[in-house]
C-alpha cells in the first residue's frame, strides 16, 4: 500500500498517510516529535500546555465528548503515582478510526500521551487496544520500542528530569472495556466489569491511584495544538467544539471508509465523500455516532451537520463519529434486532437492568424478526428500554436502549407488519 | 461512649424523606436512612463487604440529579435531600424488580428460602403485580458446592455476588467467581472444585434468595415453623452468640445472633452444622453399664448409685488421690466447678482440663488466668501482630477472619511456627523452624528486640550464643513500627509445646522489649472459665499428663473423650485400661468401633445434656461471661450434667446445698471483678537454659488438631465430618525426608509410636510438603487414625507396603 | 503439564510491563499465551496461570470466561471468526456467513470433523471500512471476505496446516 490515502481535503491527522510511512523516521519527518522537543527543551510550564488544550476546545473523541482541558484539570498535583491510559479498544460497530490512526500514525497517539503524560505529571501510561486487532497491536509494540530507543519515551527524555514508560495492553474480546473504568478493571488482570463513580478515574483509577483516560484520536490531537496553537484548532471547528473530526463511514455506500472533515461540515458531503448510497439507492436510515447513537431518518440527516448541537438537534448523538448508512432496502426490524444481539452478548452481567434488559430485548427482537411477534411488544420494548436507561452503573445500559428507542420512534410502521403480518415489509437481504 | 459524647463537628447534614440526620463524611446514603431507620430495598449491599452497587435495587432520588442513584454507593454531601419513596424512585425500584424477576424460577412453595427471601419480601412491598415478559426463562445447572452449602437450584441466583465477596474479602480465599457475562453470568467454584472455607455457612446466610442454601436444614422445616433461642457456640473459646432453631423441640438449624463485639454476624462451619450431632445416632438416650466387658442400657436408679458405690470403695480403699478428673475445656462452667468441688470432697486434687498442655513447669501464681489480653472487636484494628505457634486458621476461625479484616487495612502480620501459615491472610513476614528450634527462634526475636530497643539492661546468660538474622529484625520492627494496637499471640502449637512455659517466657520478654501486648488464645469455649474456677490441682494434685503417666485406680471423664481430647493418646489409653473403674458423663456413646479400634470403654457411662439441653456458662477468650438456658429438652433419659454431679454428690454423702440451675450459677460464677484481677499472661516463671538442637537425623512431629476434630460434638456431625477439612490426617515431610525413608509416591508411611512389638501403630498416606522444615513430618492428633499416639514421645517411620 | 519455558518467558516480559506486584495485570496476556501455545484453555491451563501470577484459579476463570476470543473448549486448527455486526451484515456478512457453514458443512460454534476449523460469530472488529471482516485465529484479518475469497483462505490455511504437520 503506497498511494495516497484519501481522507479527504480536510485532512490534518490523518494527512500525508500512506499507510507505508508510519515509522519514527517519516513521522519526524513529518514534524512529530517537535512539540515534545519544544515542550522539554523550553521546559514549557503545565500549566501553559493546559491553557491550550482548554483554548482549543479539544472535546473527547470517544463518544462522551467531555472537554479534553477540563478532564486533565481534574488530576491531582503531587500524587506520587498517576497514570495516563490510551484507551483504543475500539469496539463500537461502525467505529474503526482508532485502527486507522494507530497503524498509519501510531508515534501521534505516543507523542500526545508524552505530553499529556507531562502536563499531569504521570511516570506510566498504557494503551488499551482492542483485542481483534492483533496486528495494529504488534504495531504498537514496534512503535513503542521505536519511540523509547530513540528517547521519546523512558527515563529522562530527551535529556530532561521528565521521565515516562509506556506500554501496550492487549484486549481479548469485550466491548464493555471500551468504558473506562471496565477498561481499568481489564487492565489490573481482572473482568471488564465498569466501577461506580464517583469515586472518578482521576481520583481512584488504575491500582487506586489517579488516571486519565483519553481516547486515541484526542491523544493524536495534542501534538498538533501544542504544534499549531489551541487557537489554530478551535477554528477548525465550531466554537463549542475545535478541530477536525474522523468520521468512519460504513454500511450502504460505495466507498466505505475514513474521512476527516472539520467539526460541523454537513451530512451530505460527507455521504459525498464516501461515494454516495451503494447502487444509487435512497437513503433510509443513519446511525451517526456509533451502534449506541439513535438512528436519525435518512432525510432528517441529509440536513442535519456533523458537530454535536447539529446532530443532537437531529435526535442523536456525535458519538465517536461511526456513521452508519442504510438504504431502502434494510429491514429497520432486522437491523434493530442484530444491534439488540450485539448488546445482549456484550453487557458484562454486573447491573441488573442491562444483565436481564438486554436479554429481554434481543429475545423480543428475535421472535419478532421471525415473524412471532405478538400485540403489545412495540410496547414492551419501548418501556423495557426507558426502564434500562439510566439505572445502570455505566453507559453501556443506555447504548443498549437507545437504538430501540429510536428506531421504534422512528420506524414504528415497520415493527407493526413484522408483528401484525409475520413478515418484513421491506425486500431486505442482510 | 454516649450518643452526645461524638463529636459531630466536621459531620455533614442531610434529609432523608423530609426527615434531617447527620453524618460523617464518607457515609453512604445507605449508611445515613440506616441511621434514620428509613429502609430501602437492596440485594447486593451488604455492611460487612464491599460496594458492588450492581442490583440496582436502592436506587433512589437525590436533589439536582436527573437519574437515580444507588444508595449504597453515594455519599453524602451537604445539604443534600434524598427521597426514598418518590415517584422517580418508585419507578425505578419497581423496574429493577422486574428485571429480577424475569429469569427468576417462581418456585417459592418448594423454596428453602420461601418465608425469609430479600426478594420474596421485595416483590411485595416494590414490585408490580404482572410482568410483560413471555419468553423462556433462563436455566442455570445447579453445582456441588460440598457437603455443607446446596447451589442446587442456580437459576434462583440474582447475580449480587455477596458470595463472592465474602469468598474473597472475609473467608481470604477466592472459591467463587462470577463467569461468563451479561445474562449467561454464572456463579461457579474452580472447575472440579466445592468450596472447602471453615466460614462457607454464612455464604447461606449471605445469599438473599434461595440460591445457596443449608444442605443440612433444606426442606426440614418451614422458617414459620421453628421457634428460635439464643445460645452461645461450644466451640472455640470467641463464643459466637447463637440463634437455634427447632422444630418439635429439636433443633434444625443454628445461625448467628448478631454481636458486633464477638461473631459480628458470622459463625464458622462447626458454630453453625454441629448441631447435627444433637440428634445423631451417637447421642446417649439411658445410661450404661459395662456387664462382661459390654456396655448395656440401664436405668438411672440402677447406674447412678453403682457410679457412687464403686467410687467410694476405690475412695475408701485407696484414698482420694486414687482418683483422677478430666475435665473438658468444652464443659459449662457449672458443671466443672461442681465436679471439682465434688472431687476435693473426695480428697482427690487430680483435676485437669488442660488435656492437651504438656508442659505444668509454670511456677506463676496461679491467679494469672491466660486470656487474649483485649477485647475481641480490638484484633480488627491490630496494626501489627506476631503469631507464634498458631493454627490459627483451625483453631479460631472467625478470630482468623477478624486478623484478615486488619491485614486488609494494612497491618503487618507475621508468623513463627513449625508449618507455613495457612491463614488466607497476606503475612508481612514468616519464620518456620522445627518444633525444637521454636525457641531458639524466639530468643533470636528477643535479642534483636533488645538491641532494636536500646534496652540498657543487658541480656540473661541464655542468649549468649543467640544470633538473631536479617528476617528476625525484619519482624521485631514490624512490631516496633505500628504506632499503637501491637500484639503477640500465642497459638495452640506453642501451648501444648514440650517447652510451652519457656516459649511463654521468652515471648513475654519480646513483648517487654517490643512494647506490645502479649495475648494467648485459649482452646476451647471454657478453657478461660474453667482457669478461673481452677479446675485444676490445688494442693500438689496431679495435672492432666502425670495423673496419667501415673495410673490411677479411677477415672471419672467429664465430657471427655479418651483419647481423642487429650495429647497423651498412647499414655491415657493404657491408664484407662489398667484402671479399676472408668466413669464418663458425656452425651454421646463411647467411640466404638468403628471410631476407633482398640479403645477403652468406660464401666459406666452417664448420659448428660449437651450445651442445647442444659443451662449453663462459658467464659470465652475475652473474659466475658456468656450463660445460656437448655433450649431444647434433654434427649430420651439424658439429664443436665449439674444435676447429675448434684446427684451424685448426694449419694457419696456429700449434698450440695443448689438445686435450681440458677442457684449453681450463682454459686459457680466468680465475680466480675475477681474475674478482671485475674486474667493475665505475665508469666513469672524464670527463662530455663535454651534447648539443644536436635541430634542429626532425628525426625520431629508437629501435630495439630484439625478443625471438624476438635471436640465430641463436631466429631460427629455428619455433614461436618463429609468436608474435605475433615479428612484423614496424612503425614507430610519435605522430599528429603522422605527420600531418606524410601518412601514411594502415592505410597504409606508405617507410624509406630516405639520399637516394642505391641507399640501403636497406625498406616497413614503422605504428601510431599516442602514448606515443612527439615527432619519435621507433620500429622494431626483427635482423629480415630492418630489419636491412641502420644503427641509428645517418640515415633518411628518407615514405609508401609 | 507445567508452562513452557517459551511460555513462562513471553508471560515473564508480560508482567514486566506493570508496577511490582500488579502481576494480575498479566493474566490476560499469560492465557493469550498458553492458548496460542494450546489451542485452547483447559482447567489445567488455567490453575497453572493462577499458580504463575499468584492469583485464584477461580478469578482466572473470571477472566478466561469473560473475554469472548478465549477458548475454555477445544476448538480446530483454525478459529475461523466472522463478523455478523450490523456493518459487516449490511456488507455481506450473511453471505459470507452462509457460505462458510455450507462450505465447511458445520454451524457456527462448530467444529470440522478433521479438527481443522471452528467457526464463530463475532462482533465488530473495528474495521468495519472492509467489512465483511473474518479473523482467523484471532490474529490474521481477512477484509472484504466473499466466496471466492473465503475458498482460497481455506486452502491457503490447508496448505500451512500440511506444512507445518511435515516440518513438525
Amino acid at each position: 500500500m503506497s498511494a495516497f490515502l484519501d481522507f479527504g481535503s480536510d485532512a490534518v491527522l490523518l494527512a500525508g498517510l500512506t499507510g507505508d510511512n508510519w515509522r519514527l523516521k517519516d513521522y519526524v519527518a513529518r514534524g512529530g516529535y517537535e512539540s515534545l522537543k519544544k515542550i522539554l527543551s523550553e521546559r514549557i510550564a503545565p500549566e501553559q500546555i493546559l491553557a491550550e488544550i482548554k483554548l482549543s476546545v479539544l472535546r473527547g473523541r470517544g463518544g462522551a465528548g467531555f472537554p479534553t482541558g477540563m478532564k486533565w484539570g481534574f488530576m491531582p498535583r503531587g500524587a506520587p503515582e498517576k497514570y495516563v491510559i490510551c484507551n483504543a479498544d475500539e469496539g463500537e460497530p461502525g467505529t474503526f478510526k482508532d485502527r486507522d490512526i494507530l497503524r498509519f500514525n501510531p508515534h501521534a497517539v505516543i507523542e500526545g500521551m508524552v505530553i499529556a503524560a507531562y502536563v499531569m505529571g504521570c511516570a506510566r501510561g498504557y494503551n488499551y487496544i482492542h483485542g481483534e486487532i492483533w496486528e495494529v497491536y504488534e504495531r504498537c509494540e514496534e512503535a513503542v520500542d521505536e519511540a523509547r530507543a530513540a528517547g521519546f519515551i523512558g527515563s529522562r527524555i530527551l535529556g530532561s528530569d521528565f521521565s515516562f514508560e509506556l506500554f501496550n495492553h492487549h484486549g481479548f474480546g469485550a466491548y464493555i472495556c471500551g468504558e473506562e473504568t471496565a477498561l481499568l478493571e481489564s487492565i489490573e488482570g481482572k473482568k471488564g466489569q465498569s466501577r461506580y463513580k464517583p469515586p472518578f478515574p482521576a481520583n481512584v483509577g488504575l491500582y487506586g491511584k489517579p488516571t486519565t483516560v483519553n481516547n486515541v484520536e484526542t491523544f493524536a490531537c495534542v501534538p498538533l495544538i501544542v504544534k499549531n496553537g489551541g487557537q489554530w484548532f478551535l477554528e477548525l471547528g465550531r466554537p463549542n467544539a475545535g478541530g477536525t473530526k474522523i468520521f468512519s463511514v460504513s454500511g450502504d455506500v460505495e466507498r466505505p471508509g475514513n474521512y476527516e472533515l472539520r467539526m460541523g461540515a454537513p451530512f451530505a458531503k460527507l455521504l459525498e465523500m464516501a461515494g454516495g448510497v451503494r447502487d444509487g439507492r435512497k437513503l433510509k436510515a443513519v446511525i451517526p455516532g456509533g451502534s449506541s447513537s439513535p438512528v436519525v431518518p435518512g432525510a432528517v440527516m441529509m440536513e442535519t451537520d456533523l458537530d454535536y448541537d447539529s446532530i443532537a438537534k437531529a435526535g442523536s448523538m456525535m458519538g465517536s463519529g461511526a456513521v452508519i448508512v442504510m438504504d431502502e432496502t434494510r429491514c429497520m426490524v432486522r437491523c434493530l434486532a442484530r444491534l439488540s444481539e450485539f448488546y445482549h452478548d456484550e453487557s458484562c452481567g454486573q447491573c441488573t437492568p442491562c444483565r436481564e434488559g438486554t436479554g429481554w430485548l434481543s429475545r423480543m427482537m428475535h421472535r419478532i424478526e421471525h415473524g412471532e411477534g405478538r400485540p403489545g411488544d412495540i410496547e414492551a420494548l419501548d418501556r423495557i428500554a426507558h426502564d434500562i436507561m439510566g439505572r445502570t452503573i455505566c453507559a453501556m445500559g443506555d447504548a443498549a436502549a437507545m437504538p430501540v428507542r429510536s428506531f421504534i420512534k422512528h420506524f414504528r410502521d415497520e415493527f407493526e407488519y413484522h408483528i401484525e403480518h409475520r413478515r418484513c415489509q421491506v425486500a431486505d437481504y442482510v | 461512649m454516649s450518643e452526645n459524647a461524638i463529636d459531630k463537628s466536621g459531620w455533614l447534614n442531610l434529609e432523608i424523606n423530609g426527615k434531617p440526620v447527620q453524618m460523617p463524611p464518607g457515609s453512604t446514603v445507605m449508611d445515613a436512612a440506616q441511621t434514620l431507620k428509613v429502609f430501602i430495598p437492596h440485594f447486593c449491599y451488604h455492611k460487612k463487604l464491599s460496594i458492588a452497587a450492581s442490583c440496582r435495587m436502592c436506587l433512589v432520588q437525590v436533589e439536582k440529579i436527573p437519574k437515580p442513584v444507588p444508595a449504597c454507593a453515594t455519599p453524602v454531601s451537604e445539604g443534600m435531600k434524598v427521597w426514598t419513596r418518590s415517584e422517580m424512585a418508585l419507578a425505578a425500584q419497581q423496574s429493577v424488580m422486574e428485571f429480577l424477576l424475569i429469569n427468576h424460577p417462581l418456585d417459592c412453595p418448594v423454596c428453602d428460602q420461601g418465608g425469609e427471601c430479600m426478594l420474596q419480601d421485595a416483590a411485595v412491598g416494590y414490585g408490580k403485580g404482572s410482568s410483560q415478559f413471555q419468553e423462556v426463562k433462563r436455566v442455570v445447572l445447579g453445582k456441588d458446592l460440598g457437603p455443607l452449602v446446596s447451589a442446587v437450584e442456580m437459576s434462583r441466583c440474582i447475580q449480587c455476588t455477596r458470595c463472592v465477596r465474602f469468598s474473597d474479602e472475609i473467608g481470604g480465599q477466592m472459591e467463587l467467581g462470577m463467569i461468563r457475562r451479561g445474562d449467561r453470568a454464572e456463579i461457579v467454584p474452580f472447575v472440579g472444585e466445592t468450596v472447602e472455607s471453615e466460614l462457607s455457612g454464612n455464604m447461606i446466610d449471605l445469599c438473599p434468595v434461595g440460591a445457596l442454601t443449608s444442605k443440612p436444614f433444606r426442606y426440614q422445616a418451614r422458617n414459620w415453623e421453628l421457634s428460635r433461642r439464643k445460645s452461645v457456640s461450644p466451640h472455640d473459646a470467641l463464643g459466637a452468640n447463637l440463634i437455634v432453631q427447632l422444630k418439635r423441640n429439636q433443633v434444625v438449624r443454628v445461625q448467628p445472633f448478631e454481636n458486633e463485639a464477638i461473631n459480628e454476624c458470622w459463625l464458622s462451619d462447626r458454630d453453625r452444622f454441629s448441631y447435627e450431632a444433637l440428634n445423631s445416632e451417637s447421642r446417649l438416650m439411658r445410661p450404661l453399664v459395662k456387664k462382661d466387658g459390654v456396655l448395656i442400657e440401664t436405668d438411672w436408679q440402677e447406674a447412678l448409685p453403682l457410679a457412687a458405690a464403686r467410687l467410694k470403695n476405690i475412695v475408701e480403699r485407696d484414698g482420694g488421690e486414687a482418683l483422677g478428673v478430666l475435665i473438658s475445656p468444652h464443659a459449662t462452667l457449672e458443671e466443672a466447678t461442681l465436679m471439682s468441688r465434688l472431687a476435693w470432697t473426695l480428697g482427690c486434687d487430680n483435676i485437669d482440663y488442660r488435656l492437651r498442655q504438656q508442659d505444668f513447669s509454670n511456677t506463676s501464681k496461679d491467679a494469672h488466668v491466660p486470656w487474649l489480653g483485649m477485647p475481641i472487636a480490638d484484633v480488627s484494628q491490630l496494626k501489627a501482630a506476631l503469631f507464634i505457634g498458631s493454627f490459627l486458621r483451625q483453631d479460631q476461625p472467625l478470630l482468623t477472619a477478624r486478623v484478615r479484616q486488619a491485614a486488609r487495612h494494612g497491618a503487618a502480620i507475621s508468623s513463627l511456627h513449625s508449618v507455613r501459615a495457612d491463614w488466607h491472610l497476606p503475612l508481612a513476614h514468616e519464620n518456620v523452624v522445627p518444633p525444637s528450634q521454636l525457641a531458639a527462634a524466639l530468643a533470636a526475636l528477643v535479642v534483636a528486640a533488645h538491641r532494636e530497643a536500646k534496652v540498657a539492661q543487658a541480656l540473661p546468660k541464655v542468649f549468649d550464643e543467640v544470633t538473631p538474622l536479617e528476617n528476625d529484625v525484619a519482624i521485631v520492627r514490624s512490631l516496633m513500627n505500628a504506632p499503637e494496637r501491637t500484639t503477640i499471640f500465642l497459638g495452640s502449637f506453642a501451648q501444648q509445646h514440650e517447652h510451652a512455659v519457656l516459649l511463654h517466657a521468652l515471648t513475654q520478654r519480646l513483648a517487654d522489649y517490643t512494647g506490645t501486648t502479649l495475648a494467648v488464645l485459649p482452646e476451647a469455649a471454657n478453657s478461660v472459665g474453667l482457669a478461673l474456677i481452677n479446675a485444676q490441682p490445688q494442693k500438689g494434685g496431679l495435672n492432666a499428663r502425670t495423673m496419667l503417666e501415673k495410673p490411677r485406680k479411677a477415672y471419672v471423664l467429664l465430657h471427655t473423650e479418651a483419647p481423642f481430647d487429650i495429647a497423651q493418646g498412647g499414655t491415657a489409653l493404657t491408664a484407662l485400661r489398667q484402671a479399676d473403674f472408668v466413669l464418663s458423663l458425656s452425651p454421646f456413646r463411647p467411640a466404638d468401633e468403628g471410631v476407633l479400634p482398640d479403645v477403652v470403654l468406660p464401666d459406666i457411662v452417664l448420659p448428660i445434656a449437651p450445651f442445647t439441653e442444659t443451662s449453663g456458662t462459658f467464659i470465652n477468650m475475652e473474659g466475658r461471661v456468656q450463660s445460656f438456658y437448655g433450649v431444647a429438652p434433654p434427649l430420651g433419659e439424658t439429664r443436665p450434667g449439674w444435676q447429675v454431679i448434684v446427684a451424685l454428690a448426694r449419694l457419696l454423702e456429700q449434698p450440695f446445698a443448689e438445686t435450681t440451675p440458677e442457684v449453681v450459677r450463682a454459686s459457680c460464677l466468680p465475680s466480675a471483678d475477681s474475674i478482671a484481677a485475674r486474667l493475665s499472661n505475665r508469666i513469672d516463671t524464670a527463662l530455663q537454659a535454651l534447648p539443644k538442637a536436635a541430634a542429626k537425623e532425628t525426625v520431629e512431629r508437629v501435630a495439630g488438631v484439625p478443625i471438624y476434630h476438635a471436640d465430641p460434638l463436631v466429631r460427629r456431625a455428619p455433614s461436618l465430618q463429609r468436608t474435605a477439612l475433615a479428612a484423614p490426617p496424612r503425614v507430610m515431610m519435605n522430599a528429603a525426608l522422605a527420600t531418606r525413608l524410601n518412601l514411594v509416591k502415592g505410597g504409606a508411611v508405617r507410624i509406630r509410636q516405639s520399637e516394642e512389638n505391641d507399640a501403636v501403630t497406625v498406616v497413614l498416606s503422605w504428601v510431599c510438603d516442602e514448606t515443612l522444615p527439615a527432619d519435621t513430618v507433620r500429622f494431626d492428633m483427635a482423629h480415630p487414625l492418630t489419636a491412641g499416639f502420644d503427641v509428645c514421645g517418640e515415633f518411628h517411620l518407615e514405609a508401609a507396603p | 503439564m507445567p508452562l513452557s519455558t517459551t511460555a513462562s518467558q513471553k508471560i515473564d516480559k508480560a508482567i514486566a510491563k506493570y508496577p511490582a506486584g500488579r502481576q494480575q495485570s498479566a493474566v490476560m496476556a499469560a492465557l493469550t499465551i498458553v492458548q496460542e501455545e494450546r489451542g485452547w484453555l483447559s482447567p489445567e491451563a488455567l490453575r497453572e496461570v493462577a499458580d504463575y501470577l499468584e492469583m485464584s484459579p477461580v478469578a482466572v476463570y473470571e477472566v478466561a470466561s469473560f473475554y469472548s476470543m478465549y477458548h475454555l473448549k477445544p476448538v480446530g486448527r483454525y478459529v475461523l471468526t466472522l463478523c455478523t455486526n450490523l456493518p459487516c451484515a449490511l456488507q455481506g456478512a450473511g453471505e459470507a456467513g452462509r457460505y462458510l457453514q455450507e462450505t465447511l458443512k458445520i454451524g457456527w460454534n462448530e467444529t470440522t470433523q478433521d479438527n481443522m476449523f471452528t467457526l464463530l460469530q463475532g462482533e465488530c472488529m473495528g474495521a468495519c471500512q472492509e467489512a465483511p471482516v473474518l479473523l482467523a485465529n484471532h490474529q490474521r484479518m481477512c477484509c472484504k471476505i466473499t466466496p471466492p475469497q473465503i475458498d482460497t483462505l481455506l486452502a491457503q490455511l490447508r496448505v500451512e496446516a500440511a506444512q507445518e504437520e511435515r516440518h513438525g
